[in-house]
């Protein structure tokens, strides 16, 4: 989530493995995510990250460390900033691509970004969305909002085959990822894996804390 | 079937509901070609909900020279007319064999019609409710539990209506093979907005027949409190072709949604809404919980746009007020929320004035005795 420490973590993240980081631009009724990364927005927000400082801190982020940086957010900030501004501007603060977790891919198709599927998703939608997508698909694991789960979906398996039967774009898994040994699991699966309020909790004790988290989820992809 | 109103309206969910919204619309469109969906929903109505409801003029409410005629749905089973989109919307559950059965509620009265429907259709029911809410609404917090649903409280931002709904929403997202979502409004993605309208335009076209019965004449003006705009948009469905006739929603002050609102993203749908200039989305405030809610429906953000409709407020004090003064001239105790209603009918000039009581006042005595 962004905010005053956000590069310094994105560092402890990068020397940790990850090969990519997310941050999130908080939105104050965000239907997609259980509650970990709610308070983290609603933390934010009373820390006064509205787009303008959550777009400097992107910048900061990307003066900080060189893997690709996705910012995660929600509808209502692009409709308000304006969309094709909000990607323009994220894309000069040096973000890669975005993600806008309330937006399916049927809606403003012409907005590039990381397009999501779900195990709900039908064939076409599927297929649709694999075409649309900028450089990666998001399989969302489960059918739920954001947050840790005891034990990896059995539902990802199913739509990791659909996806591929369709698609050779690289396949990232998230939503209920906690654990290394759920890490390893989806990766066995899927080309990565991505972890949020599991790292979010993590990073709540540091930046130390946060590149060990994201150090142990490395040695388990190895 | 419409999903957008001009640039209102559309689908801005997970991808995880998304086909669960194409079987809801497949299901809602199949229901309205089938005759005996439309048997099912009059029977009921009429059997179990006591529709038609009547219509009464006022005798000592109104200021001289004007006459101010009621649209009763304070009258019907449960109070209020949320049971009129809580029955379609079970009968359409139920097609879509779906056992398990979320909403949210604000003033308790969607979720005391959505908890009578489970009853009625033995399915399980879980009603997400803002602990605010479930304080200065207590009353229908235990007549849901009566009714043996269960009620799970909201305990983070607003408590009210807007985090109800997002937990609902989440809920719905966790359980969409087995889980039905019953929203309460005109409001979230599509379909719902047309589903609701559909469901609760009984309201207008009764009155309709009704003023023509009875004055011979369509009413000058129609007045009906907008929260999320359920019962303005159904009563206004009766008379959006007669262009004669001025429709009139009225807001809160403190959630004035159409009067004060931007356009911005809520709850699965672009509409007007109370947000910043961030896109981030504001508290409203309000004494009455039904209509405490930041967004409104899509259909009348095109309204208001377009002309068609106006939107005006009523604080807190006028609807107390109006509250008062139609419990004492008439005899009727009105709900809080159709009492902003009331209020603003007592200032139009106009001689005869169609006000949809959507609403009894008995769920609000607490917090009316309170002042």
């Amino acid at each position: 989530m962004a905010g005053p420490g956000t590069p310094e973590l994105a560092r402890a993240a990068e020397a940790g493995g990850a090969d990519l980081v997310e941050i999130g631009f908080p939105f104050s009724d965000p239907l997609a995510d259980g509650p970990v990364i709610r308070r983290a927005a609603e933390r934010a927000l009373e820390q006064g990250m509205r787009t303008a400082e959550c777009l400097e801190c992107l910048r900061d982020v990307r003066a900080a460390v060189s893997v690709p940086l996705v910012p995660m957010t929600y509808a209502s900030l692009l409709e308000a900033y304006g969309w094709e501004r909000f990607a323009d501007d994220a894309h000069d603060a040096g973000a890669a691509s975005l993600i806008v977790a309330d937006l399916p891919v049927d809606v403003r198709p012409e907005l590039r970004r990381v397009q999501l599927v779900a195990p709900t998703s039908t064939d076409e939608r599927i297929d649709l969305a694999a075409r649309l997508t900028d450089g990666w698909l998001y399989l969302v694991t489960v059918a739920g909002t954001t947050g840790a789960r005891s034990e990896l979906s059995p539902a990802l398996a199913p739509l990791v085959e659909r996806t591929r039967a369709v698609t050779d774009v690289p396949l990232y898994a998230g939503f209920g990822i906690s654990t290394p040994e759920q890490a390893a699991a989806a990766a066995d699966l899927a080309d990565g894996v991505v972890v949020g309020s599991a790292a979010l909790v993590a990073a709540e004790h540091g930046p130390s804390s946060l590149q060990e988290f994201v150090a142990q989820l490395r040695a388990a992809l190895v | 079937m419409s999903t957008t109103y001009g640039d209102y309206g559309g689908r801005y969910v997970p991808e995880t509901l998304i086909p669960a919204l194409d079987e809801l619309e497949r299901g809602w469109s199949e229901a309205q070609d089938d005759p005996a969906f439309a048997e099912e929903l009059t029977r009921l109505g009429s059997q179990y909900v006591g529709r038609p409801s009547p219509l009464y003029e006022t005798k000592r409410f109104a200021p001289p020279g004007r006459r101010v005629v009621l649209k009763r749905e304070d009258l019907n089973h449960t109070g209020a007319h949320k049971i009129n989109n809580a029955v379609g919307q079970i009968l359409l559950a139920s097609r879509l064999g779906k056992r398990r059965i979320v909403a949210e509620t604000g003033a308790g009265q969607h979720g005391v019609a959505t908890a009578t429907v489970c009853a009625r259709f033995g399915l399980e029911c879980v009603v997400y409710m803002g602990s605010e809410d479930m304080r200065r609404q207590h009353p229908n917090v235990e007549r849901m539990r009566l009714l043996g649903a269960e009620v799970r409280g909201v305990e983070f931002g607003t408590r009210t209506l807007k985090e109800a709904t997002s937990e609902a929403i989440r809920d719905w997202i966790a359980n969409v093979d087995t889980t039905y979502y019953l929203i309460g409004s005109c409001v979230g993605p599509a379909p719902y907005p047309s589903i609701v309208r559909e469901l609760q335009a009984v309201i207008g076209r009764e009155a309709r027949a009704q003023m023509l019965d009875a004055y011979g004449r369509l009413p000058e003006v129609v007045v009906a409190c907008v929260g999320g705009g359920s019962n303005a948009i159904g009563l206004f469905a009766g008379f959006v072709e007669d262009t004669e006739v001025r429709l009139v929603g009225v807001e809160a002050a403190g959630a004035a949604s159409l009067g004060s609102g931007r356009p911005a993203v809520l709850h699965g749908a672009r509409s007007s809404v109370l947000a910043d200039s961030d896109g981030q989305i504001l508290d409203a405030h309000s004494i009455s919980a039904g209509l405490d809610y930041p967004g409104v429906g899509p259909e009348h953000a095109a309204l208001r746009d377009s002309g068609r409709a106006e939107y005006v407020t009523a604080t807190d004090e006028e609807a107390l007020a109006a509250f008062h003064r139609l419990a004492e001239t008439e005899g009727i105790l009105p709900a809080l929320e159709p009492a902003h209603a009331l209020a603003r009918a007592l200032d139009l000039d106009a001689e005869l004035i169609l006000v949809g009581l959507s609403g009894r006042g008995d769920k609000d005595l607490a917090e009316v005795l309170g002042r």
